[in-house]
Formats: structure tokens, C-alpha cells, sequence
């Protein structure tokens, strides 16, 4: 109905056209990306700890995590420590205690880390889980914004997001709470 | 909201308590002093700017072939889309989507966009219970205000008197303060919302022409619960919020939330593409008003704005008068030059809420010339008769003045006088300039008589 009326008086009120900006190199300190990575991670609140394999990482797990909870995963090397996420109703998914799933990509100066649906398993998961943890391989940390959308510009997903720390709010008299309504704790565990 | 009172009448409310006053400009500050801290953290900072202006500036200028882009995009990925044309329009695709899956309970994540168009009030009185999810959002919505900043939405508020509204209406300990306690009732109480309601509306930051795709960001993670656990996501949008593609978003990623919070990026930024498997998803793309605003030139570049607040942090008026203030969903130096195009009767008084210092468009991550829109903005209010009586008269005696010596020499002098022998006929409530200032002790002599004393001979 009112499609046409706002697309014609958009048209008619526009101004001539201007191009789009050239590509621009924006620059990144010559400092390590993941050392950067991981100052930035720790900084909004996330942990990073390094493992050389992904028994190393299981060990771990079991070290910080709570023992007694509903640990899913959506990576099939995982199987055999978490149960593995089953598509379905995401309500089903209410009670995770721990998720663990894999990332593609992390950006050194933000602390985020890519992930996309079906690195997920479920949509809900990485936000409805008490605390939530992401594989993640050394050699894939890139410095700025700019090399992610590099990489992820013609990619397809039906949803992805970048995760950047645990979830938090700051509402209050801005005093920083960790835990808002998604994970209270966010782990990165960094694979070669 | 006081409905009829200007800035200055609600700005005089919020200044009868001076240490909430002080409070509010400090918290404001502190926020802005960790923007600095992250702007200067980025070595291309101005370059990043001017990239995101120019960005935005081919948005406008090809805004209707984006458009049909987008809608063409998102049709293809599965997701519904709706115009309208102003704040009802949107507000009756809401509750007809709602009606026609027969769901009277939605949450809702931030967005200032459904604040503009009223739309709690909306669904209440047509049955439709909404629950804002943002924490700060809740809070308010508990305290039944509207937000008074478009990212902390609480920020006037103090942690006892948030105390005081969960213990009414969330049980909380009377005289529970703590952050963190507080935090955690609301997670407690807003799971339970999230996991029964079959509707989520967000907001969008940013929506994009070549995929088809929107991009909301939060740091709780509101949206996600919302959208990923309902069976209908509605994205509310002004059709401002398009980008061109999606590489575009790693300048304005970068610019957001160091402009809004001094972070180097929200939490969660979520790309929504396709719904989810048996999940309904809908965008309705408003214009209310902005179309307007795209075909006046002086006005157009606000409509680049990506809703980081920095403006209203820095802003010395905003901060010092509260974002109730403004009588506006956007409250702020950008929301002093968004409302009068929507209304510029009632919004007449907000361009003159502003010391046009130029800091807003200082901090401005893309760049939009706030203070020279605010300033052009009292022009055409004036011109066009919506100032108020007495500054049209303070204004009219000022020509006077100014454009005779005579009468100019002879009202400074009544005013030295006046000053010195008189003070009570200034210091006075009547007088505008005495509130919340000390009237100057005068000079003995004007300007041009210690010129003739000091500099004989020459000409002044």
C-alpha cells in the first residue's frame, strides 16, 4: 500500500547520486594479532587458554566447568564429552549448562570471534547456555574488521554473529554486570 | 511526559535537585572520557569517519535503488517485508502479523524506532502485553517512563531507586541495591519471558542492499533470546539504516560502540539472513517522516546518524538537563534536529536547546554537521513563526539595539547601572540569565568609554 508513496517521494527527494568511497587500507599497529587477541578478549570479560590438542582442551574443560551439568556441543569431536546438538525445538535447550562450538575466525582488535549457524547447531545455543565455549585454531586470527569482511564477504549463512565476551549489561548506575541474559562466562580455547 | 512544557520548563524540574544534576553530567562524562579513550586507541580514527560519511552519503543519495535491492534481497532469503508510510501504519502491520498467529504476549529488544512510534502503548490498549527485554528498557517500562537516552536508556535513574521498582514489581529485598543482585532478578524474570513468548520484535542498526540481511547489536544478547526462541521475529526499521554491502559493516562496526561506550564492539553483533526453519520473519520498513527530511538539504545528513548517543554524552545542555527534557523519543543534540521535522510546532524549542559549542559534531561518528543543523534549524523556526513571544521580543529589542548607537550606548549603561544600584531588579526569577548563574559584577565604564580614556586619539 504505501510501498510506492515512500519509494516515490524517496526518489524525488534524494540527492544527485555520489559515489561510494574507495577501498581504504586502514592500518593495524605492527603487534602480534593473537597476543592483541587476547589482551582485548580478557579485557571485555572473556578467557582465552591455549591447548595443543583437542584432549588437551577436554581436560581443561573438566578442570573449570561444572561437572554436573548439561554440556552440549555442536563439534563432532566432542561427542564423546558433551551430548551432541540434535535439531529441533530451540526451548529444548533451556537447562545447557556448557556449549561448546567452534568459531572461524577471531579479530584481533575487537576480541570477536565469527560464528555462523551451523557451526552452532542451534541458533539459541550459543545465547541460552550458562556458559559457552569456542574452539578456536591459532593461525585463524585476523587484525582488523576490515580482513573479517574479507573474508566472510560472499559467504551464505542463514544467520551468523560476531561473539565478542560473555554477555553483559552496564544498566545499572553503569556498574558492569556479567551475565545479563546469555552466557555468565565466555571461553576461547585456542587450538594449533 | 508533560505534555505542552518546552526544554527549559522541563530541564528547571530536573535541575531543582543540583546533586542529581551533578551526578547525571559526571556519569555522562565518563562515558564520553571512554569514547576518547577508544577513538584514540584507533590510528586511523578521522579516516574511519570520513569513510563511514561518505558511505552514508551514497546511501542517500541512491537510497531508492537500495531499497528495492534490499526488499528484492530479503524476499528471496524468506523474509516478509512491510512499508509504512508513518508511526500507525507500522504500528497495525505489528498487530496484524501478531493477530494472525493469535499471539496477545511479545518481547520486544531495544529500539528507539517503536519508542518513536509509540508502540507499547498501542498494543496494550489493542490487548497485546509487550515486556522490553533491555534491562535498562525493563527498567523504565517498570517505572512506566520512556527511555531517556537511546543507549542507557536509565541512565537518570539511581541504583536505589531501581532498588525501590524491583522490589514492587520483582520482589527484590526492600532496599536491595546491589548491581549485580539486580541483575540477576532480571535474568531470572526476563528467561522465563523469553522462553514462553511465541513473538520477538528488535530493532535494526544496519540492513544490507546486496544480501538482503539485517545486523542488530546488543550486549545482553536480548535480541538473540527473543528472535531465536519465537516462532515470529518482526524487525522494526527506518529506512535510513541501509548500507550498501556487507563489507560496509567493518567501518561501522568499528565506529558504534567505541562512539556509544568506549567498546571496541557490542557483544553479540547478529547478521539475521533467512528464518529459521519453520520460523516467521518480517521487516517493516518505516519512513515516518524521514522521506521529508531526505529532500531538505540543510537536513538530510542526519539521517546518516547510527544511533551511538556520543552526541548526547557530550552535549553540556543534555547533560545537565536530563533526556526527559527533550520531550522526544530521540532525546540529544540529533534528536533536537530529527523532531521538528516530524513536528516543528511542537518540537520549536529543541534546536534552541544547545550552546552550539560544536562538540557533538566533534564526537560524530559519521560526521553529520549537528551544531550548523541546530543553528539553520532556529533560522527556519524563527521565519516561520514558531518561536516563542518572548524571544521574539528579546530578539526584535536586540535588532533595535544593536543597529542604533545611540540607544545601544544607553542600554548598557542602564544595564551597568542597573547591576551595580540595583541588583535585586536582575537578580531575580524573572530574569532567565540569574537561573543557576551569578549575575557579573559590571565594569565601571563600557567598552567604548575606557577605549576614549585609554587609546586617545585614535579612532575606536
Amino acid at each position: 500500500m504505501s510501498r510506492e508513496s515512500i519509494l516515490n517521494a524517496i526518489k524525488q527527494n534524494q540527492p544527485e547520486l555520489s559515489p561510494l568511497p574507495t577501498e581504504v587500507d586502514f592500518c593495524f599497529e605492527d603487534i602480534n594479532p593473537v597476543e592483541k587477541f587476547k589482551q582485548v578478549l580478557e579485557f571485555i570479560g572473556g578467557k582465552l587458554h591455549a591447548v595443543s590438542n583437542y584432549a588437551e582442551a577436554k581436560e581443561y574443560l573438566d578442570s573449570v566447568m561444572p561437572p554436573a551439568g548439561q554440556w552440549i556441543t555442536a563439534v563432532p569431536e566432542f561427542q564423546d564429552h558433551a551430548a551432541f546438538v540434535e535439531p529441533g525445538d530451540p526451548h529444548l535447550l533451556e537447562n545447557v549448562d556448557v556449549a561448546i562450538i567452534k568459531g572461524h575466525f577471531g579479530v584481533a582488535e575487537n576480541g570477536a570471534v565469527w560464528v555462523t549457524e551451523e557451526l552452532m547447531g542451534a541458533r539459541a545455543l550459543p545465547f541460552i547456555t550458562q556458559h559457552l565455549v569456542i574452539l578456536l585454531n591459532k593461525n585463524n586470527v585476523v587484525p582488523l574488521m576490515q580482513q573479517a569482511y574479507q573474508l566472510i564477504a560472499d559467504k551464505e549463512y542463514g544467520y551468523a554473529a560476531f561473539i565478542a565476551g560473555p554477555s553483559k549489561t552496564a544498566d545499572i548506575e553503569q556498574s558492569l554486570v556479567i551475565g545479563a541474559h546469555g552466557p555468565r562466562s565466555l571461553t576461547v580455547i585456542l587450538t594449533d | 511526559m508533560s505534555a505542552g512544557k518546552d526544554h527549559a520548563a522541563l530541564a528547571q524540574v530536573f535541575n531543582n535537585d543540583e546533586n542529581r544534576v551533578d551526578w547525571h553530567d559526571e556519569t555522562l562524562w565518563f562515558v564520553r572520557a571512554k569514547r576518547d579513550r577508544a577513538s584514540h586507541g584507533i590510528p586511523d580514527w578521522e579516516l574511519l569517519r570520513e569513510t563511514a560519511s561518505q558511505i552514508k552519503h551514497n546511501v542517500l543519495s541512491n537510497m531508492h535503488n537500495y531499497l528495492v535491492q534490499f526488499e528484492e534481497n530479503a524476499l528471496t532469503n524468506g523474509i516478509k517485508i512491510h512499508w509504512a508510510a508513518d508511526a500507525a501504519e507500522h504500528n497495525a502491520i505489528v498487530l496484524s502479523i501478531l493477530k494472525e498467529k493469535g499471539i496477545d504476549r511479545m518481547v520486544k529488544s531495544k529500539s528507539m524506532l517503536t519508542e518513536e512510534c509509540h508502540l507499547n502503548d498501542f498494543l496494550q490498549d489493542n490487548g497485546v502485553e509487550v515486556i522490553d527485554s533491555d534491562l535498562g528498557e525493563r527498567i523504565v517500562q517498570l517505572a512506566k517512563e520512556p527511555p531517556s537516552h537511546i543507549v542507557l536508556p536509565c541512565i537518570h535513574k539511581k541504583k536505589e531507586e531501581i532498588g525501590d521498582i524491583f522490589h514492587e514489581h520483582l520482589g527484590t529485598a526492600a532496599g536491595e541495591s546491589d548491581p549485580q543482585i539486580l541483575t540477576e532478578t532480571a535474568r531470572q524474570h526476563l528467561r522465563e519471558i523469553f522462553i514462553t513468548r511465541r513473538a520477538a520484535l528488535t530493532g535494526v542498526n544496519f540492513a544490507i542492499a546486496e544480501t538482503g540481511e539485517f545486523v542488530v547489536c546488543t550486549n545482553e544478547g536480548n535480541a538473540d533470546m527473543g528472535a531465536h526462541l519465537a516462532d515470529v521475529h518482526i524487525a522494526s526499521m527506518g529506512f535510513e539504516k541501509l548500507i550498501p554491502q556487507r563489507k560496509h559493516l567493518s567501518v561501522f562496526l568499528r565506529l558504534l560502540t567505541r562512539s556509544a561506550t568506549g567498546q571496541p564492539i557490542t557483544t553479540y553483533s547478529s547478521h539475521f539472513k533467512k528464518p529459521r526453519p519453520g520460523q516467521q520473519m518480517h521487516i517493516i520498513i518505516v519512513d515516518n517522516g524521514r522521506s521529508i527530511q531526505l529532500g531538505r538539504e540543510d537536513f538530510r545528513n542526519s539521517l546518516k546518524c547510527i544511533r551511538c548517543g556520543a552526541c548526547m554524552n557530550t552535549c553540556p545542555v543534555y547533560r545537565r538537563s536530563g533526556g526527559h527534557s527533550y520531550h522526544t523519543a530521540v532525546a540529544g543534540p540529533i534528536g533536537s534536529i530529527l523532531a521538528p521535522n516530524l513536528d516543528m510546532e511542537k518540537y520549536a524549542d529543541l534546536p534552541f536547546a544547545s550552546t552550539l559549542c560544536g562538540s557533538c559534531s566533534n564526537v560524530c561518528p559519521v560526521k553529520i554537521d549537528i551544531h550548523d543543523q541546530l543553528y539553520k534549524w532556529r533560522q527556519v523556526i524563527v521565519k516561520n513563526g514558531y518561536s516563542t513571544k518572548t524571544k521574539t521580543a528579546m530578539m526584535k529589542g536586540m535588532t533595535l539595539a544593536l543597529s542604533s548607537p545611540a540607544i545601544f550606548n544607553l542600554s548598557g549603561k542602564a544595564g551597568r547601572l542597573a547591576l551595580r544600584y540595583i541588583p535585586f531588579a536582575v537578580n531575580n526569577g524573572l530574569n532567565p540569565w540569574f537561573k543557576q548563574r551569578d549575575m557579573p559584577t559590571p565594569p565601571e565604564d563600557s567598552f567604548t568609554d575606557w577605549y576614549k580614556k585609554n587609546r586617545k586619539g585614535e579612532k575606536p
